[in-house]
């Protein structure tokens, strides 16, 4: 029970670690600088999230792990995380697609999440979904901006759309550990979501003027550690000196 | 009203430490000068967002990353207001950045230093926001209303960096001997580029006195330095840390420390480009630029679709 409760809330913290770790490398890089600010700022959310459930992890754990321990000390077959999230930036299109298909999920499991028998999640999940709220309108208006702007950013934005669809599968699946949470009135499934997943994706595509893309297969490997290759560059960046200097604390 | 007698009201404003407005009537050389020195100013928060920016993907804590993309943030929002109190000048923030990329703009040459280490984040917190807070505080006080109101958020949430950046040299300084050495190399390489935030000696500092007449500096670049060194120097010594001139001692007469000469002939060859990051730094904002290009536009596009939708409504 507790081991699935970690890995649970693991996988979870490691989708929003990895992806606000992507969103901080746009830093100094965005289109305009009020976007600068917006993404730095989606950032630290996420990140802020991951801490909540790491440092709850590390709770639940109890042999006197840290927050850092998860994210610096683990190795890319024991990342948890959606495959979106790891995905690399590209352009502003591909980054705002990546954003809103995660962030229509994200509002759809946090609003049920609130409901968890686990008062940490619940709480932890209250507080995201204020943040969450924010982040759906951020990414999509910016899909249907893009969609419907320009003609040249109305096919980046296609394309960014096509090509990131084969990962959004993954995000409505359930494993047997989700449905073992979910049974325990604990976890969220996925499966669940799926219906209201596709009509706020749908209604969103349609007001930016965008098709649904029609491919049904799906990546997955994400949540049972089989990951993209980019996850191990991205973790070897991230994790290099806090594993150089294993003794030190910064 | 007579050009003289607007000039009187300027001066007797002035005089009076009433604040400049942008509505007032001023000089044409006082608001070049403001134009100048805050797009300058707004410039250096921007471009200094890349140094800092190089070690967020590498920050070695969760709680470090967060601070650090935290600070990034702030600068960016300087940046921002900064940009807002120059347009209050009719300077708009397209040709101000432009400017910036062509090169005729400048901003502090401190950035076009390369952050190698870690210890970077800390010396950067630690000095070069302790020279800046040294600059700006007076800017609180400075004759242009936008200007000084901008200048008492800036100053605030710079104080705070400061004291975030020692903090990560103190924790560097009291750890493995590799982090020591990492700290004190940090030292070494940022102490110089910082006295030279201060500018020119006053002798051959060709805005310094009208800037003060106008009431626009408060203290001249030689003061400001001096009071920075006196402040900075205990902080380095209780953590451990030596400073990288040997002339550098305390002088009980003047009740000041004595340091030693700054090389003059660097700070003016990174003026003029020739610092090891310069050319990548620009090369970074302007790429920013141009690849965000197509999504500014689209944004301007569909801005005005929807006004057009609301128009043909409204008739």
């Amino acid at each position: 029970m507790t081991n699935d409760l970690l890995k649970y809330v693991l996988r979870r913290a490691d989708s929003e670690l990895v992806l606000g770790h992507r969103m901080s490398e746009w830093c100094g890089h965005g289109p305009e600088l009020e976007e600068d600010i917006a993404l730095i700022n989606i950032s630290l959310d996420h990140l802020g999230q991951s801490r909540s459930l790491y440092q709850y992890a590390a709770a639940v754990d109890g042999e006197a792990k840290t927050e850092d321990h998860y994210a610096f000390q683990r190795n890319e077959r024991d990342f948890g995380n959606f495959l979106i999230c790891e995905l690399p930036n590209g352009h502003y299109g591909n980054t705002i697609a990546r954003s809103f298909f995660y962030d229509v999920h994200s509002l759809l499991f946090y609003e049920r999440l609130v409901h968890s028998a686990d008062k940490t999640l619940a709480a932890i999940a209250e507080k995201s979904l204020k943040e969450v709220k924010y982040h759906f309108r951020h990414s999509a208006e910016w899909v249907i901006r893009l969609g419907d702007g320009t003609e040249e950013s109305h096919a980046k934005m296609q394309e960014a759309i096509d090509e990131i669809w084969t990962y959004t599968g993954e995000l409505l699946t359930d494993d047997e550990l989700d449905i073992e949470m979910n049974k325990q009135g604990i976890g969220v499934l996925n499966s669940s979501l799926k219906d209201a997943w596709y009509n706020k994706v749908e209604a969103v595509l349609n007001e930016a003027t965008l098709k649904i893309p029609e491919g049904a297969y799906f990546q997955t490997g994400g949540k049972s550690g089989i990951h993209t290759e980019h996850l191990g560059y991205l973790l070897a960046e991230m994790q290099y000196l806090p594993r150089q200097h294993p003794e030190a604390t910064w | 009203m007579s050009e003289e007698q607007l000039q009187r009201d300027f001066q007797s404003k002035l005089d009076a430490e009433i604040r400049i407005e942008p509505k007032d009537w001023m000089p044409d050389d006082y608001r070049k000068t403001l134009i100048r020195q805050i797009s300058q100013h707004a410039h250096s928060e921007i471009v200094g967002m890349l140094p800092e920016g190089n070690w967020i993907t590498r920050a070695p804590s969760l709680r470090r990353k967060v601070a650090l993309i935290a600070k990034v943030q702030d600068e960016a929002g300087h940046g921002l207001y900064l940009y807002s109190a120059m347009e209050t000048l009719g300077e708009p923030r397209s040709k101000a950045i432009d400017d910036l990329h062509s090169g005729k703009a400048k901003y502090s040459s401190i950035f076009n230093y390369p952050t190698l280490t870690w210890a970077d984040m800390g010396a950067i917190g630690w000095l070069v926001d302790g020279a800046a807070i040294q600059n700006q505080v007076p800017l609180c006080r400075t004759s242009y209303g936008p200007y000084a109101r901008a200048m008492v958020r800036v100053c605030k949430e710079e104080s705070f960096h400061q004291r975030q950046g020692y903090e990560i040299m103190m924790e560097l300084a009291k750890g493995t001997p590799a982090q020591k050495a990492m700290a004190q190399d940090a030292l070494n390489r940022w102490w110089w580029p910082s006295l030279m935030m201060f500018g020119p000696p006053d002798k051959d500092s060709k805005h310094t006195a009208q800037s003060m007449a106008w009431k626009i500096k408060r203290h001249t670049n030689d003061e400001l330095r001096q009071a920075f060194v006196d402040k900075t120097v205990p902080q380095g010594e209780f953590i451990g840390l030596t400073f990288p001139d040997k002339d550098l001692k305390w002088n009980e007469e003047k009740g000041h420390y004595d340091f030693g000469d700054i090389n003059w002939d660097e700070f003016y060859n990174v003026i003029k480009g020739n610092g090891p990051c310069n050319k990548e730094r620009i090369k970074a904002r302007r790429a920013a630029k141009e690849n965000g290009a197509w999504v500014r536009d689209a944004a301007a596009a569909y801005a005005k679709k929807k006004q057009n939708k609301s128009t043909e409504k409204a008739a």
